[in-house]
């Protein structure tokens, strides 16, 4: 024989499915929510998506060839991912160098502090925007109005966001009825016209994103189903229990980052349970600690909060909760 | 909708290139190096010497462990030496060496193919025959038939399960004989009923083989007792616990065995080679073997006399490209890399495959994402992505809490796999090390 063969144990084939092409396959689902953005916020959304990514990418870069000295692997499209959520996680209106920090912060704290790629336990982006609101709580929530302010930047006309004008009517001691009257209505919010982080108000095109992530078995139904279907359940009894001081359980899932949260930010595969059960458990864990802070706490909203509390128990989710062995329970007949 | 096993599973590229094609016997080889272990247990014992003449068909070797079967000249002529040859996986094992002359059979095998339906001989009598003729699990597990078929005691058969799955990509041999010898299946299928004293015998074969399924079932309304079902295509399906999941619904548990289920599953194949052994005293000397590739120019499916080079089943096929970078003996998901095409045949080898070099080299391996990928695919719902480091790390008090050892080595996570990570190589090295330490604590 004039050349030697390979000889390595099986499986001898693999699927085509790499981990680059998952990450550009999250990229991709995210074009329609990046389009509505863009329709909506303007000029201050195209800036700080760039920022984010820009910043999530070198930030990566600097650390894993001056600070980690291991290969660099920004092609992955890992880092561009979680630049993009980080973007998606914040107002159209904020410096371009509190993004660069949170970005810095998300990239190098949030994610190669414990090694890198795989081995985070909380979701980079959220870290890096949980990072910036503790920090700069004033530009952390003024939100632009969408629209009619897409030419500008930081000079952009703001307002509140949904929830926050009912946390705010609410405080003020008037009826759910009243305030609601003034906030777009169910189909403005689903298609996303309404004040709020870039990526997050247009349930609409997340939903589209979610679609394609699915087809292209990327993701599975359980996180973000479960998680909706929570928040859903959780405020509808709320809402039974007294309509006037809580708003119906649709503008719940139609407002805020019920929607961003739990299709983009709660999937995150790193930082996500390993089994189907624990899926469920996890999302539902999100929905309910989101509804207590909405209804409960200081702050208007609580994904963000709610699934980095979540994050923290997947180590135990997993210890715990194991997939059913076959042949566990012996059924016969 | 179709059957088939609820946990797990993966659809790989079928490939199934050989489909279709008629079995050609292979012509018999100049010399053939029959292996004294074909079979899970330790080598059968050697019966001839160097310099002996023999007939096709003669006992060479005698299976005396629990799990060895019986070895006969696949040939007639003369015993050239008894040497070392490499086996499957590399390893240097005896072999009986013979040079053909002629092809002369035993006297009392018959060797027209007459379709034989009438079961003569009685339960323990059809057992005694199977065991003479050296009958291994023709599926590749090489089990030795006979001990399947002698029924612990406490333990009761209630049906029979037949595989006609072939769920590896690539494989049709037994899709080739149950397109041409599906009577001969048949009566085979009623001869290990009757062996086993059950009533009821289930064959499942998977949908991408219509023909197939239609011919056994269409001839199956002929005989008492015997269905067949079409199963949904998803690998692995032709493993025994997902079979018999996927037809009857029953578990086969943990560490246990299918009769525990009151099952027992046999290969089209080996069922085949059950009805040449007692209704043609013919011992297990001969197999189909697909011999397949993306590059061959002519991917067939051979009858081979155990024993042959598997150098010469490529040369019946056009011989090997420039561009062949890996020969398998199998399929590509649990086959065997082999390192030289002078390995002989044995009762295991349902096929040879040939892939090109473009598609021999493993990616390189990238950060676990945990996706959760390898625990969604895996059939025995186990956690591949936590097996591994743990197999690398050698914990292996938890590699067995983990149930490391129920894994059938399917392949389903490292296929899956999006960071290419060698899952199984390493849930492999953690089996072999606590199948050891289980072993040792049970000597104690």
């Amino acid at each position: 024989m004039s050349k030697l063969l390979t000889v390595s144990p099986s499986p001898h084939i693999s699927t085509d499915l790499s981990l680059s092409k998952l990450m550009y396959g999250v990229i991709i689902s995210l074009i329609p929510a990046f389009l509505v953005t863009v329709y909506m916020f303007g000029t201050g959304a195209l800036i700080i998506t760039a920022v984010s990514v820009a910043s999530c990418v070198l930030a990566e870069m600097i650390i894993q060839r001056y600070i980690m000295k291991v290969p660099v692997r920004i092609g992955d499209g890992s880092a561009m991912v979680t630049g993009i959520l980080l973007a998606f996680n914040l107002p159209s209106n904020i410096p371009w160098w509190m993004v660069v920090m949170g970005a810095v912060f998300a990239i190098g704290v949030g994610k190669m502090t414990y090694g890198g790629l795989g081995n985070n336990p909380f979701n980079p982006a959220l870290v890096g925007r949980v990072f910036l609101l503790i920090s700069f709580p004033v530009q952390m929530t003024s939100w632009p109005m969408p629209i009619e302010s897409r030419f500008q930047y930081t000079d952009a006309i703001t307002g509140a966001t949904p929830l926050g004008f009912l946390k705010e009517a609410l405080r003020n001691g008037e009826k759910v009825q009243d305030a609601m009257s003034q906030i777009p209505d169910h189909m403005q919010l689903f298609m996303g016209q309404m004040g709020g982080s870039l990526g997050e108000v247009s349930a609409v095109a997340l939903l589209l994103g979610f679609a394609w992530m699915i087809y292209r078995k990327i993701i599975t139904w359980h996180i973000p189903v479960v998680m909706i279907a929570t928040v859903y359940v959780f405020t509808g009894i709320l809402w039974l229990a007294d309509p006037t001081t809580n708003a119906t359980p649709l503008f719940h899932i139609l407002t805020g980052g019920v929607m961003l949260g739990a299709i983009y930010m709660a999937t995150d595969l790193v930082t996500s349970p390993m089994t189907k059960k624990g899926m469920m458990i996890f999302a539902a864990g999100i929905g309910i600690i989101t509804v207590v802070i909405r209804k409960f706490g200081a702050y208007p909203e609580g994904v963000s909060f709610a699934i980095l509390i979540m994050n923290a128990f997947v180590p135990l989710i997993n210890k715990y909760i194991k997939p059913k062995r076959f042949g566990e329970e012996v059924k016969h007949g | 909708m179709l059957k088939t096993f609820q946990r797990g599973g993966i659809h790989p590229p079928e490939n199934k290139l050989s489909a279709g094609k008629a079995i050609i016997p292979l012509p018999v080889p100049g010399t053939v190096a029959i292996l004294l272990s074909q079979h899970m247990g330790a080598p059968a014992k050697l019966l001839v010497e160097k310099g002996a003449d023999v007939k096709t068909g003669q006992l060479i070797a005698k299976g005396e462990g629990f799990l060895s079967g019986n070895i006969h000249a696949s040939v007639s002529g003369k015993i050239a030496r008894i040497d070392e040859v490499q086996d499957v996986s590399g390893y240097r094992r005896q072999a009986v060496y013979i040079e053909v002359a002629g092809d002369e059979w035993l006297e009392d095998i018959k060797l027209d193919s007459v379709l034989d339906r009438e079961i003569k001989p009685e339960g323990p009598e059809i057992i005694q025959k199977i065991t003479e003729a050296g009958i291994v699990g023709l599926g590749g597990a090489t089990f030795p038939s006979h001990v399947k078929l002698t029924v612990p005691r406490g333990k009761k058969a209630e049906c029979l399960v037949v595989n006609g799955v072939e769920c590896e990509p690539y494989l049709t041999s037994d899709h080739a004989l149950m397109l041409e010898k599906a009577e001969e299946i048949l009566v085979g299928v009623q001869i290990l009923k009757k062996a086993l004293n059950v009533n009821i015998a289930h064959i499942g074969i998977e949908n991408n083989k219509t023909d197939a399924i239609e011919v056994m079932q269409r001839l199956a309304t002929s005989y008492e007792g015997i269905r067949v079902h079409a199963l949904k295509v998803k690998y692995p399906q032709g493993g025994e616990k997902q079979l018999i999941k996927a037809i009857t619904g029953r578990e086969v548990p943990s560490g246990g065995l299918p009769v525990d289920v009151g099952v027992v599953a046999f290969n089209v194949g080996t069922v085949f080679a059950v009805y040449e052994a007692v209704q043609k005293n013919k011992p297990l000397v001969e197999r189909v073997v697909t011999v397949t590739g993306k590059n061959v120019n002519n991917p067939s499916n051979f009858r081979v006399r155990i024993g042959t080079p598997v150098s010469l089943l490529i040369e019946a096929v056009g011989g090997m490209t420039e561009n062949t970078g890996k020969i398998i003996m199998g399929g590509p998901m649990m086959g065997k890399a082999i390192g030289s095409a002078e390995i002989p045949v044995v009762k295991g080898t349902s096929g040879i495959l040939l892939m090109p070099d473009t598609e021999t080299a493993r990616s390189s391996i990238q950060p676990c994402i945990r996706c959760a990928k390898c625990v969604s695919v895996c059939p025995l719902g186990l956690e591949p992505y936590l097996l591994m480091p743990l197999a690398e790390m050698g914990i292996h008090d938890r590699l067995e809490q983990e149930h490391v050892m129920d894994c059938i080595e399917c392949g389903a996570c490292s296929y899956t796999c999006p960071s290419d990570r060698p899952l199984l190589d390493y849930i492999r090295l953690g089996k072999s090390k606590v199948g050891k330490i289980i072993r040792s604590r049970k000597k104690q």
